[in-house]
């Protein structure tokens, strides 16, 4: 619970110091709609009000407009709920959501939609580096570019790119899968341990232990039925990577044996 | 952590103290230790000097005025002896100074001349770049050098969180690609081949001001353009030179360019209309001066992109 010391010093749930806990009360809400103005707010205030409107007003369609490339925004939202950005938030946009459905109208920085648990994020623009890093669930379709290291440690979800995708893009991935409509830069799928990443365009390099498999009847399936729930149209032509599972990590060697081995 | 930024007046020379100002201060977050300028204006018959006789740290104490003064003299008395006829010189902190002179002579032999005065730090040199730099955020460093009526066609800017070299204005971006005129260079990121470069460039006969590895990137560019090399292909070349992850800006009287590294692992999103090119390690900071949704991209791994001015 939050609370207040002699000291005046307010701590929220976790312990940590909340310097100004109060929500602005400045959304227009309409029965189950509701309209934030980022133009005049902090992040902080920005993220105060989505949660104020969304948990205690119990409104389930937020608009953001003018949300201007602040950084965080929308983190933190655990239920289901309609949150749509006019305009172009920053970096860590989204991260730790369980739930939302999320349309982002512009671009997107660095680092969005970080361990995502559930909900979609769609957004009509590009995004930075690190897209869905430690994705846990849910969907994120990305109508532009991505960047670099993209679906990096990747642990369930989609993630589908209908442009180009930076180098190292997978890395790490442990679970879940990537579309990548457009064209692959180098080291796809990096020391990925598992899932499964599709490339429509042309790839610079394969990662290392990134290898090509064959795709048969269900991850068309699976790619047809993602496509049609976004309209995104037919799929182009893919082509199916996996992890080949020959790092040291898959045998199972002790490490002394592995020294006599090697 | 750092931030840079850098814009471009397609339509002529605009506000340019102000604008790089609220590009870096919605990028404080990335570095409140220092913030810096380089200003390039339409070349002028003048050069422009701007040096430091002593760190912003040492500032005040016992006999500090008169070690100035003795040391101002000094630069006076030096620029009379090499043959520059000082136009103007004043100084908005007690310690960075502003210089006009008249000079055709060797630039390098005019810095080396300056610098061998103890406490000297010629920051630049040139006939339409200034670089102004200083300890705390843009808008301290705004209203310390009255920043605000500055003019130019073009400029960069950094706001610098210390990371492996000190606190200190030597360390503080742009750098000035000693003794090149006119040229400087902001970078986000970290060199690790750093000590390799600086031995091999300081066998060529070059000197360094700082600790600081960014400095590398605007001597080592300044080789480059000394032998000829034009300023995409030196910008190209080093990135195979450099190991270690940055992002970089330089610009000249008449060129800007950024360079990205393989891994991008530093960011760069850019804008680019008919009249201007604005570019930051954050789209926040182009937001702060566009004001308006804008379609922006970020620059791939291994990029190099040069402008014309």
């Amino acid at each position: 619970m939050a609370g207040l010391t002699k000291s005046g010093v307010i701590y929220d749930a976790r312990g940590l110091v909340e310097p100004d806990p109060e929500p602005p009360m400045t959304a227009e809400i309409d029965g189950e709609k509701a309209v934030i103005d980022a133009t005049d707010l902090t992040t902080r205030k920005i993220n105060l009000e989505l949660k104020r409107i969304v948990y205690d007003e119990g409104v389930n369609e937020v608009t953001i407009v003018n949300p201007g490339s602040k950084h965080s925004l929308g983190v933190g939202i655990l239920k289901r709920c309609k949150i749509t950005f006019e305009g172009s938030p920053g970096w860590y946009a989204c991260g730790l959501i369980d739930g939302p459905e999320v349309q982002i109208n512009g671009r997107v920085g660095w680092s969005l939609a970080e361990n995502m648990m559930s909900g979609s994020v769609v957004v009509e623009g590009p995004a930075g580096s690190l897209t869905g890093a430690a994705l846990r669930g849910g969907d994120l379709v990305i109508k532009g570019n991505v960047g670099a290291r993209t679906g990096i440690d990747q642990k369930g979800g989609t993630i589908i790119t209908l442009g180009n995708a930076g180098i190292n893009t997978g890395f790490m991935m442990q679970r879940g899968h990537q579309i990548i409509c457009g064209d692959a830069n180098d080291g796809l799928g990096d020391s990925m341990y598992d899932g499964f990443i599709y490339v429509g365009g042309k790839i610079a390099s394969l990662g290392v232990d990134c290898v090509p498999a064959e795709m048969d009847d269900s991850d068309h399936e699976f790619i047809n039925r993602k496509f049609e729930i976004y309209g995104l149209g037919t799929p182009p032509e893919l082509k199916k990577f996996e992890c080949g599972k020959v790092l040291h990590n898959y045998d199972a060697l002790e490490p002394s044996e592995r020294k006599l081995v090697l | 952590m750092c931030g840079i930024a850098g814009i471009i007046h397609r339509d002529g020379p605009s506000d340019m103290g102000a604008e790089l100002t609220r590009m870096l201060q919605s990028m404080k977050h990335r570095g409140p230790d220092s913030t810096g300028y380089a200003f390039y204006s339409e070349p002028d018959d003048l050069v422009t000097i701007r040096f430091m006789l002593a760190e912003p740290n040492e500032y005040g104490g016992f006999g500090f005025d008169e070690k100035i003064e003795r040391s101002r003299a000094e630069v006076e008395s030096r620029l009379a002896k090499i043959g520059a006829d000082l136009a103007t010189i004043h100084s908005d902190t007690g310690y960075a100074f502003r210089a006009k002179i008249r000079y055709d002579g060797d630039l390098k032999t005019l810095a080396d001349y300056l610098e061998d005065i103890p406490g000297c730090q010629v920051l630049s040199l040139g006939n339409s770049l200034e670089i102004v730099k200083d300890l705390g955020d843009a808008n301290s460093v705004l209203e310390q050098y009255n920043l605000g009526g500055i003019r130019g066609t073009h400029g960069i800017g950094h706001v610098r969180m210390a990371t492996e070299s000190d606190v200190d204005l030597a360390s503080a971006h742009p750098y000035w690609a000693y003794p090149f005129a006119d040229v400087a260079v902001v970078h986000n990121g970290q060199l690790t081949n750093y000590h390799t470069w600086r031995r091999r460039l300081e066998r060529a006969g070059h000197r360094f001001q700082s600790e600081c590895d960014s400095e590398i990137i605007a001597v080592y560019l300044a080789e480059k353009l000394e032998s000829g090399m034009d300023l995409n292909t030196a910008m190209k070349y080093s990135l195979d030179d450099f190991d270690g992850v940055f992002t970089y800006l330089v610009a000249t009287s008449d060129q800007l360019g950024i360079a990205k590294d393989e891994m991008a692992a530093k960011p760069l999103v850019l804008f680019e209309s008919d009249d201007l090119v604005v570019m930051a390690s954050e789209e926040i900071a182009i937001r702060a001066l566009v004001g308006r949704e804008v379609d922006t991209r970020d620059p791939y791994e291994r990029e190099v992109l040069t402008w014309q001015v």
